[in-house]
């Protein structure tokens, strides 16, 4: 976690922001309605749900089966809706 | 060799674009954005126009960038490319610095309307850089107004499906055949569908600016499930259906050279195409029915004329 | 330390010396697109780059605003940066102006004064430059083709201070000082001047291997610090700017100061103005002086930040002050530069009687009789602003 400075003549000047990924740590996993769970028994690895990804929220694990990363992973659903052998299931957020 | 591929296992895990990015779920940005940093490879730095992309990723002190990234203003990322590439070639020459590639994203607004004058220059002038135009066909960051790039019929917050007006009267500019005015050395369309396709395009660019050769400018189609109302589920298959309807052909042309990536010998409807996006589904009623066949008319006329151009042995 | 450098004496127009200081300056990217009457600097640059003379980067663009975007994006490369404008293309350029000097780009711009459009004129008014004034950039006003050379190498030395970090403008008038050929002294080559003005040490250029986030988004939870850094930025800009002057003094021999002054000590009406007519105003005094009017002159090198201090030390004892805009800010209480002083005079508690004189607009001459009726008319009567030299 990044400790910002507060106060203005503390701020990097420019207004830059002069460390990289800052953004890891803000948890938008919270804008989820339904979330991804992936079923390892029909997973082939093409990995076509770790490209299509807008937040890098699926997992490329070391032997390329995939996990998710629920911590940033928005619920949009496309690695569902790409998955050839439809081993990724939307569930609903709170439902079991 | 260039670091082409034929599997998605070939496309290294570290991504130099972080998760927590402020992009809407569903987003069509990021998935071209993670390969062109990763498939353009060795050092480089993103110059990027206003827009969804700049603001979503930048919100500060948050940034969801691990390389340089420049944001000047919305109209001038290819002028801002400009003189960062000429500032790099004095400084190496003058005083032994390291080299690094430049990557620009401007939106459609940034490149077809406001920042076309820029971009032009900067290709004329024949700057080594990459330019990808991510085009989720209209003005989203404001919510969604028409641009040169908004398809005929398309409803937007500026071209409502009114009940006079039914969306967009005017047809899609043709930018890549702007681009190609300029005679640059390689140009092609993009597609998320297409990952393959897009790292080893990206590739052969990075490939082409390792021997000084530029500008190179890609034309990427970019879903938008909030501006193209539509289930953030279907980003991806949309991209595909794009192509398969040859609405968007994946082709890619070097040195004049037109090579059609995906020859889609048997298209999809249309409809089935429009139906899936809320800023079509007017079109689908009977009274626009005259504005459907055009559609289909300018597909077949860009297609058609695409396979002949893709005959000769340069449009050069 | 005194260095005495080699120092060549020649004669040039106030566009060539800009040229031959920014050649001097052994800049590394030039970015400029032609307006009169600042064509001559490119034209001049051009021939240095393409002779092989200097090696730069000229940057052919296709408009003003992709001027000043590409030396800005240059400048946040760690290069060298140079550009020209005026008038028009000033006003194209005027969204990066800010963004330029928000983001703390060293870019050096010379600025050929010129009235802005409508009617288009291409004559010397100060519109471009009061257009620049809220932006963020430091201002110099050259009122001798020798100025204009001197203040061009030390606006980069300034500029790309670590303790500044902020773009330049060297205002010359146009045509009277951009196009008159006028003797002055130039060093021999970069390599003397480079004693002055080293090479470039960027602060945080473009690095892969560090990589920075130039330019993001900063809403209400940000945006107002990173204003408040900026503000400081400039201000505290003024003692550098001495100190410089100071160094550029041992340097070349020649004096700065953020105004010049003459006969203020006991004047009674002092003449508060920008630019080359400084020159015609002295004239007078001299001739003032001598029918044994109190009469003083301040006109002022740096424009901006505001030499308030050494204005308010200048004219405190004044009765009468006559303050001189070659432009106007329609609707508002007088000129540009009025304001400035007037502002001033109120923040420092003074209150002496002040006229605002609008002339030479658009290239209109001032006459020694225009400089005559002024003084007539800030000592017999209570006008408040006068255009003098216009016809009715
Ligand atoms: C000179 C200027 N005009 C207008 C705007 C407002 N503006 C910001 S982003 C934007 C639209 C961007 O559209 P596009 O380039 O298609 O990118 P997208 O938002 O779709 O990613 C507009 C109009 C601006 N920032 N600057
Ligand atoms: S639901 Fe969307 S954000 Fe979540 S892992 Fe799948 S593709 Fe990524
Ligand atoms: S509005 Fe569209 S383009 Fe912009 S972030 Fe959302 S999905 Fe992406």
């Amino acid at each position: 976690m990044v400790k910002w400075p507060n106060k203005w003549m503390e701020l990097p000047i420019g207004g830059v922001i002069n460390v990289p990924a800052t953004s890891v740590d803000v948890k938008t996993g919270t804008w989820r309605s339904h979330r991804p769970v992936v079923n390892l028994d029909k997973c082939i690895k093409c990995l076509m749900c770790w490209v299509s990804c807008p937040d890098n929220s699926i997992i490329r694990l070391d032997d390329d089966y995939v996990d998710v990363d629920y911590y940033h992973c928005k619920g949009c659903g496309i690695c569902a809706n790409v998955c050839p052998t439809d081993a990724i299931d939307m569930v609903e957020e709170g439902g079991i | 060799m260039a670091n082409f591929i034929r599997r998605l296992n070939e496309i290294p895990r570290e991504e130099l674009f972080a998760s927590g990015h402020g992009l809407c779920a569903g987003c069509g940005i990021p998935p071209m954005v993670k390969i062109a940093l990763k498939a353009v490879d060795g050092p480089k730095t993103v110059v990027n126009a206003t827009g969804c992309l700049e603001v979503a990723t930048t919100l500060y002190p948050n940034t969801a960038w691990r390389v340089p990234w420049v944001h000047n203003a919305f109209e001038n990322a290819a002028a801002t490319a400009s003189g960062i590439e000429a500032a790099l070639r004095a400084l190496k020459r003058k005083r032994g610095w390291k080299d690094y590639k430049i990557i620009v994203f401007g939106g459609d607004g940034g490149t077809f309307d406001i920042g076309l004058q820029s971009l032009s220059g900067a290709l004329e002038r024949g700057h080594k850089f990459i330019y990808v135009c991510y085009d989720n066909e209209a003005y989203m960051n404001t919510g969604i107004q028409r641009s040169g790039a908004t398809p005929i019929g398309a409803a937007t917050t500026t071209s409502p499906a009114g009940r006079v007006i039914p969306g967009k009267p005017e047809n899609k500019k043709n930018l890549l055949d702007i681009v190609l005015a300029h005679r640059v050395p390689y140009a092609a369309t993009l597609n998320s569908a297409y990952p393959i396709d897009m790292w080893n395009k990206f590739a052969k660019a990075s490939e082409y600016l390792d021997k000084g050769i530029g500008p190179i400018f890609f034309h990427y189609y970019s879903p938008c499930p909030v501006g193209w109302r539509m289930d953030s589920a279907l980003s991806i298959e949309v991209a595909r259906l794009a192509v398969q309807t040859r609405i968007w052909p994946l082709y890619e042309v070097e040195e004049g050279k037109i090579k059609i990536n995906v020859m889609v010998r048997r298209p999809k409807p249309i409809e089935e195409y429009l139906k899936l996006q809320g800023r079509f589904r007017h079109l689908l009623k009977p009274e626009n029915r005259h504005i459907l066949e055009k559609i289909k008319e300018y597909v077949e006329l860009n297609w058609n004329r695409l396979i002949r151009l893709s005959q000769l042995d340069s449009i050069y | 330390m005194s260095i005495t450098v080699r120092q060549i004496r020649t004669g040039l127009n106030g566009d060539e010396a800009v040229a031959y200081a920014v050649k001097h300056a052994n800049v590394d990217v030039i970015s400029a697109y032609p307006i009169t009457p600042q064509t001559i600097i490119v034209e001049r640059l051009s021939e240095f780059v393409y002779n092989g003379e200097l090696d730069a980067e000229f940057i052919p663009v296709e408009s003003e605003h992709s001027a000043l975007s590409a030396a800005l994006g240059a400048s946040l490369a760690g290069a060298r940066v140079f550009t020209a404008t005026a008038s028009q293309g000033l006003a194209l350029m005027y969204e990066i102006l800010y963004i330029t000097s928000s983001l703390r780009a060293p870019v050096v711009m010379a600025l050929g004064n010129r009235a802005f459009s409508a009617p288009i004129n291409i004559h010397c008014s100060h519109d471009d430059a009061y257009a620049a004034r809220d932006a963020g950039w430091i201002q110099f006003f050259a009122e001798t083709v020798q100025e204009a050379y001197d203040l061009t190498l030390i606006a980069y030395r300034v500029s790309e201070d670590r303790d500044v970090l902020l773009p330049s403008i060297i205002n010359l008038d146009g045509f009277i000082l951009t196009h008159s050929v006028e003797p002055l002294n130039i060093f021999a080559d970069s390599e003397e001047v480079s004693r002055f003005l080293p090479e470039r040490k960027p602060v945080n250029p473009i690095d892969p291997d560090n990589p920075i986030t130039y330019g993001p988004l900063a809403l209400p939870d940000y945006y107002m610090e990173i204003k408040r850094q900026q503000a400081e930025a400039i201000y505290s800009s003024k003692p550098i700017i001495n100190r410089v002057f100071e160094e550029y003094k041992e340097f070349s021999g020649r004096r700065y100061s953020p105004l010049k002054t003459l006969y203020i000590d006991d004047a009674e009406t002092i003449f508060v103005l920008l630019g080359s007519t400084a020159g015609t105003i002295r004239h007078m005094v001299r001739k003032w002086r001598r029918e044994n009017k109190r009469v003083g002159v301040v006109s002022l090198t740096l424009y901006r930040p505001f030499p308030e201090e050494e204005l308010i030390e200048a004219i405190k004892d004044a009765k009468n002050i006559v303050v001189m805009d070659r432009s106007f800010s329609y609707g508002s209480p007088g000129g540009q530069l009025f304001m400035d002083v007037s502002s001033t005079l109120l923040k420092y508690g003074l209150s002496p009687r002040i006229l605002n004189v609008i002339y030479g607009l658009g290239g209109r001459d001032f006459t020694p009789d225009l400089a005559e009726k002024a003084l007539h008319l800030v000592v017999e009567t209570d006008e408040k602003i006068v255009w003098l030299g216009v016809r009715g």
